[in-house]
């Protein structure tokens, strides 16, 4: 059996799968009945839907035609890859991990950590250009940020300001 | 006059110089925001939500709202001199708006759409002021089951706006619905899908979906294109203001836009983008005059009428959200969001209980609309400029927004990692082309329906006929089922799928 719509049967069975995870994970709370609803009861009822639309999708795809095969386009993988590790160093940075005992670093380390690590997302880094980007960022986000909005984010490294 | 009176309240709330100021600061951001290829509205609210924390509600609230419209002008003027739409409602505006400036005539189309909104926003915000209380009455009679119909409307109707397949349209929402119900149930006091991490017994933040799936995943879908995709063009805006002729071409398409976007923004699910490309179909259906140029050649009413018709509508979709407490699209989702973080709950309540806050929201919202026209047409030559910064400096500084505005929502690092992870999510629904806005609008329905359907459904003593037996209840789900009929009817299928290739 051949997929017509390579981008609907992908999307179908992502759904089917995600409804029949929420309605089995739904049955482990009470589901109760329609006059007194447990709190699996409409989380229930919703993944059945899900998987069932799912379902439809999917088989749609591998029945009707769509012209060119409707094909998902190749994954690139440097922007999703580069622009969750700069988050991820961002969170690290700003917040510090207590389990590998790393102290929380403050706002101006994760800025620049974030920036250096996201512009390699593109294929035009340049690191003199992107240091100076993100000095004018972290000092616009200390200005607008601290002075201006006054939220409550550790600037500097704990080990400097004690 | 109550009408008079109450504008009168709202105008002395909104023209405290505060509340001006930050009408203007809303505007100015929404409109350099909307000029940013890329970043809608939603992405924008998003954004700037956690910059309004620290606001009264009233002022933070005005501030949103002139972000909203902003992003609605400056999307038009990125739709008319680089073809590229800052967001969703001003795509047909490219058509015949990019022409004309090929022409040298991107004066007039950008004063076409200036002024076209700004007449637009004024019956809008006078729309708006009329019926706010009349609608407010009926919201009094709704119980229940009427509210899960009316979201249910709501709900159909926002899978008319989304492009592609309607049942992945349909699907995506049901997925949203089962998003928002993570985290603590209020009934039971049972903390579903959880895993045990107690950061998400508090649910999944909004915030945190709306960044990651649209903010990060626009981004990630940005970079993966060839550089080439991005055009960028650079022509000099010469001779600003329209003919004599081009001004009696366009009144009667702004008013025809006016009426249509105001009719369909109060429509649950109905709002800017769906009035825009209404009201283009109308444009092309009136007969052309001898010697007019053809549409898709740069024809001033094919930008007039949009134009008005997008804004008309982006101003009356607020009077679901502010009497009904239903929002009818992705951004009035957000504004939602907006007014219970300042403990406010959207509904009918508000008129009564906040008539400051209700009033004044409408006043700054005309006054937004001015400052609007007075900051968008001479400064049009300043925002060509930002247009020639390089992606590559900009996608980090949205990246880093994105991430201090999640952080400090709850001040909480899981949000960080989970943000990246909707990030990735935003990508892969790229891929399969599964449209994101409809989950948003589940998401946020998600807890108040589930709360709707059992309260009804408790008291029915579990009878499922409440719904069809209560006569607005049973008007409401023939409305959705008409809607669902007609968006299937081979004909408007092609139609809005011919009206969704520009996408």
């Amino acid at each position: 059996m051949n997929i017509k719509s390579q981008k609907d049967f992908f999307a179908g069975l992502t759904y089917l799968v995600i409804g029949a995870a929420f309605a089995w994970g739904a049955t482990t709370y009470s589901v109760g009945q329609g006059a007194r609803m447990g709190p699996g009861y409409f989380p229930l009822m919703l993944g059945i839907v899900l998987a069932l639309l799912g379902t439809v999708i999917g088989v749609k795809a591998l029945v009707v035609d769509v012209p060119d095969g409707d094909k998902v386009s190749r994954w690139v993988w440097r922007p999703v890859f580069f622009i969750v590790a700069a988050n991820i160093a961002f969170g690290v940075l700003l917040g510090g991990l207590p389990s590998i005992k790393l102290p929380a670093c403050g706002l101006v380390a994760a800025i620049y950590a974030l920036v250096l690590i996201s512009a390699q997302a593109a294929n035009t880094f340049k690191l003199k250009e992107v240091l100076i980007l993100s000095t004018i960022l972290a000092a616009g986000s200390y200005v607008v940020f601290i002075l201006v909005l006054k939220l409550q984010i550790q600037v500097w490294p704990a080990f400097i300001t004690g | 006059m109550d009408l008079i009176s109450n504008l009168a309240l709202g105008f002395g709330v909104a023209f405290t110089p505060i509340n001006l100021l930050y009408a203007f600061m809303g505007c100015i951001l929404g409109t350099l925001i909307g000029v940013l290829p890329g970043i809608g509205p939603v992405a924008t609210i998003a954004m700037l939500l956690p910059a309004t924390y620290a606001l009264p509600p009233v002022s933070a609230l005005i501030m949103l709202a002139g972000i909203y419209y902003g992003a609605q002008y400056g999307g038009s003027t990125t739709a008319i001199l680089v073809n590229l739409p800052g967001e969703s409602s001003s795509v047909v505006t490219c058509i015949d708006g990019y022409q004309m400036a090929r022409q040298g005539r991107a004066g007039p189309a950008l004063a076409a759409a200036g002024l076209g909104s700004f007449f637009a926003g004024c019956v809008g915000t006078l729309i708006l002021a009329a019926f706010a209380a009349p609608l407010t009455e009926l919201a009094f009679k709704f119980g229940p089951a009427e509210y899960f119909s009316l979201m249910i409307l709501g709900l159909i109707g926002a899978v008319v706006l989304a492009s592609g397949s309607l049942l992945k349209a349909i699907a995506m929402i049901v997925l949203g619905l089962l998003l928002g119900l993570v985290g603590t149930d209020v009934n039971s006091g049972v903390a579903r899908f959880s895993f045990d991490i107690p950061e998400l017994t508090d649910g999944i933040g909004f915030v945190v979906i709306a960044m990651g799936v649209f903010g990060y995943g626009e981004i990630i879908v940005n970079l993966a294109q060839p550089e080439s995709n991005r055009e960028v063009f650079t022509a000099k805006v010469q001779g600003l203001f329209p003919t004599k002729q081009d001004l009696k071409d366009m009144a009667p398409a702004v008013l025809r836009g006016t009426t249509l976007g105001s009719v369909l923004g109060i429509l649950p699910g109905g709002g800017a983008l769906l009035a825009a490309f209404a009201a283009y179909a109308l444009e092309k259906k009136i007969k052309m005059k001898a010697g007019e140029v053809p549409f898709g050649k740069g024809n001033i009413r094919g930008v007039a009428g949009p134009e008005s018709a997008n804004n008309a509508g982006a101003q009356t979709s607020f009077i679901p959200l502010l009497t009904l407490g239903i929002p009818p699209n992705a951004v009035m989702a957000l504004m939602v969001g907006a007014m219970t973080i300042h403990n406010i709950q959207p509904g009918p309540q508000v008129m009564t209980s906040n008539p400051q806050l209700f009033w004044g929201l409408i006043a700054s919202m005309w006054i937004g609309n001015l400052m609007l026209v007075v900051l968008n047409l001479p400064l049009i030559g300043m925002w060509i400029k930002l247009l020639t910064v390089p992606y590559r400096y900009l996608f980090p500084a949205i990246v880093l927004f994105c991430a201090i505005g999640v952080y400090t929502t709850n001040n909480n690092t899981f949000d960080i990692w989970l943000v990246a992870a909707f990030g990735f999510i935003g990508y892969y629904f790229n891929k399969l082309g599964m449209e994101p806005a409809p989950l948003l609008l589940g998401f946020i329905l998600g807890p108040m329906m589930e709360e709707n359907l059992r309260r009804a459904l408790l008291l029915s003593r579990g009878d499922w006929r409440v719904f069809v037996t209560r006569p607005l209840s049973a008007g409401l789900l023939v409305g959705a089922a008409l809607l669902l009929v007609i968006v299937l009817l081979p004909s408007v299928k092609s139609k809005r799928e011919e009206a969704f290739v520009e996408d």
